[in-house]
């Protein structure tokens, strides 16, 4: 099943924030089974969202290599729901970043109204859980270009950020086997 | 132990009910981090956080907890932090009260030390 709560990054700076986009359509699962008759995407979907987003914003400056997962939810105060047709714009912005984990404060607004501030704790797995990335290089580096990141992707002086080399050597050689 | 003074106390009883979801008067000076409070590891991160915004100070890792110092085979003994290892351990932490640990200091039983009075003074070290 796929698990993606956002559409695509409209930026990104590293180290700093990170902006994406969801648009909620009524075509959506969670929206039908979620609440008979009064169709809304649910807040837990909005918190996932925000995760993949600062997760990614946290994940990205050591090339993926930080394994990234989502610990603590420290807030999450909603302010509205979100309805089919809303678009949201889900923005994490970096706190602090230490050895063994980041915090992220994130707003989520549709159209300029706040819909929910957030703070999410990310940890960073150590070799207790294993070695080795969560997920197959060639795969993720394909759901970043979904998900436009390396078309946004700056550093902090403004200059484009590629995707780690280990993933396009993965992505050439998957090409490469067909 | 020196004193806590009740403006530091107040900051750090407001992060701990924040981080942590608990009530204000669960957060007293005797209190456990770990087996009162219920920290875990990433919480840890959110409190230091916390602190240090609060207080307007770094606190670097190791000061808190001191893993070297439990992990060097010099300093450990069968399980036990060796005499030396709890010289080191008072020399690193003089805020914390380790009476209660020097009787039986099972490197296990370290973890939950921490008590809520040793994490104001090790504050008010730093202020």
């Amino acid at each position: 099943m796929r698990w993606f709560w956002i559409d695509r990054f409209d930026e990104f700076v590293r180290n700093e924030h990170a902006v994406t986009i969801k648009n909620v359509t009524f075509g959506e699962e969670p929206l039908d089974d979620y609440m008979m008759g009064h169709p809304h995407y649910p807040h837990s979907l909005v918190i996932e969202g925000m995760a993949q987003t600062g997760g990614l914003l946290v994940a990205e400056p050591s090339g993926f290599k930080k394994r990234v997962v989502l610990a603590k939810i420290g807030k999450a105060i909603f302010h509205r729901q979100a309805l089919p047709g809303d678009q949201l714009r889900l923005q994490a912005n970096i706190q602090d970043v230490q050895d063994s984990g980041a915090v992220v404060a994130g707003s989520v607004t549709i159209n300029g109204e706040l819909m929910a501030d957030l703070e999410l704790w990310f940890a960073f797995l150590d070799d207790r859980f294993g070695q080795g990335s969560l997920f197959p290089p060639a795969e993720f580096l394909r759901v970043l270009r979904v998900l436009r990141l390396y078309d946004v992707a700056v550093d902090s002086s403004g200059n484009r950020i590629a995707p780690p080399e280990e993933f396009l050597a993965a992505e050439r050689a998957e090409f490469a086997t067909g | 132990m020196s004193a806590i003074d009740e403006e530091v106390f107040s900051k750090v009883q407001s992060a701990l009910v924040d981080a942590l979801g608990v009530d204000d008067d669960e957060v007293t000076p005797e209190a456990t981090m770990v087996g009162d409070l219920g920290a875990e590891s990433i919480d840890f991160l959110d409190i230091v956080f916390k602190l240090e915004k609060a207080f307007s100070i770094k606190i670097p890792r190791e000061e808190l907890f001191p893993e070297d110092i439990l992990t060097n085979a010099n300093y450990i003994k069968d399980g036990k932090v060796a005499e030396a290892g709890l010289a080191e351990l008072k020399k690193r932490m003089p805020w914390a009260d380790l009476t209660k640990f020097e009787n039986n200091p099972r490197v296990q039983d370290f973890g939950d030390l921490l008590t809520v009075g040793d994490l104001c003074r090790y504050v008010q070290s730093k202020l």
